[in-house]
């Protein structure tokens, strides 16, 4: 089934671009790229997850309702995009296991673009995620929905500076009301081909110790375990104590990753 | 004073987290850090939680939650 978005536009003036989506529900096999849809709970990534995909993914205004990952697919100009939907997660540094199937999606499951919906209305609580996202992964593009709910209570967004200060695209949305489906679709398909030159904002380590300790440990993980990708963000994660990704690291469970040489039983860090 | 004193409606500053482990985590998570403004909204009809309005979000706490963040009353200029 083929589905012209443009008809969602409503009266658009500007005559953006428009995308040739075909919705292909859950037959997610043999993409080209793979999406994920991050963010804070209930901020809309089940409804646009459902205006990709055609799918019915059950949408719910209460915090753990996606609580493992729902996979989709959609074909976007004659490339296969599958798209994987995480639980709501306020944070990368999880504590429960909803918020570690998003973590690990992201960490581990290398999507080729990470979207990331932010409530328009709590932008700032929600910008927590998208920061650590950013130390991750520089593939992101920023879905600021619930822009109806934004205006109704007299909040503008300045998206453009917010993309600017990001690094990365910012694209303003009512996902229910179809509103920016086309602009998140071409930022997308911009970012999956390598066609949008992010500088992700990276929040920056001055003090010297925390940086050698942090290159430190990196350099062993990756000496440790291969194709680890992220090995600095793992190394953050066990000098702050993280207490789930220190028992990945010991049992050898880090994304499923296999050891390929023996871990080293203790590294001296100079701190 | 802690949070856990605020009265309803009023609003304070918050200067100081004993939180440990994962509740602090979660607290940052939370965008409840010092310094981050912080009002009592309502008590839940048995009074604890106690809703708090923090960054435009309102987030429920336990008392003895609320017992370990350190807060400063301020006047509000308006």
């Amino acid at each position: 089934m083929s589905v012209a978005l443009a008809n969602d536009c409503g009266g658009c003036a500007t005559g953006c671009n428009t995308a040739q989506l075909t919705r292909l529900g859950i037959k997610s096999d043999g993409f080209d790229y793979i999406i994920a849809l991050a963010g804070n709970p209930n901020t809309g990534k089940s409804t646009i997850f459902n205006k990709l995909t055609g799918l019915h993914q059950h949408v719910g205004n209460w915090a753990g309702k996606t609580v493992a990952r729902a996979e989709g697919a959609f074909n976007l100009n004659n490339k296969k995009f599958k798209i994987v939907d995480l639980p709501g997660t306020y944070s990368l540094l999880s504590t429960s296991v909803d918020e570690e199937i998003a973590r690990d999606f992201v960490l581990f499951g290398k999507p080729d673009v990470t979207i990331v919906v932010a409530d328009a209305t709590r932008l700032e609580r929600n910008l927590n995620l998208v920061l650590q996202i950013l130390e991750i992964t520089d593939r992101v593009v920023v879905a600021v929905n619930l822009m109806d709910e934004a205006k109704r209570n007299d909040l503008t967004v300045d998206e453009r500076a917010l993309s600017r200060d990001l690094g990365v695209p910012v694209i303003p949305m009512t996902a229910r009301r179809g509103e920016g489906v086309n602009e998140l679709l071409n930022a997308v398909e911009k970012v999956a081909g390598g066609g949008y030159a992010a500088r992700p904002h990276r929040i920056k380590y001055s003090d010297e110790k925390i940086e050698n300790a942090v290159q430190t440990l990196a350099k062993q993980l990756n000496e440790t375990f291969e194709n680890l990708p992220n090995a600095r963000w793992v190394a953050l994660r066990l000098l702050e104590g993280d207490e789930s990704i220190i028992r990945a690291v010991r049992e050898q469970t880090l994304g499923n990753l296999k050891q390929s040489r023996g871990f080293p039983q203790l590294v001296q860090l100079e701190v | 004073m802690t949070l856990n004193l605020l009265p309803t409606g009023r609003s304070a500053t918050i200067t100081k987290i004993h939180s440990k482990n994962a509740e602090r985590r979660r607290m940052f998570d939370l965008g409840i850090l010092p310094g981050t403004r912080i009002e009592n909204v309502m008590p839940s009809p048995l009074g604890d939680p106690i809703a708090y309005r923090v960054r435009s979000s309102v987030v429920a706490l336990r008392t003895e939650q609320a017992e370990l963040i350190e807060i400063e009353e301020t006047l509000e200029l308006k």
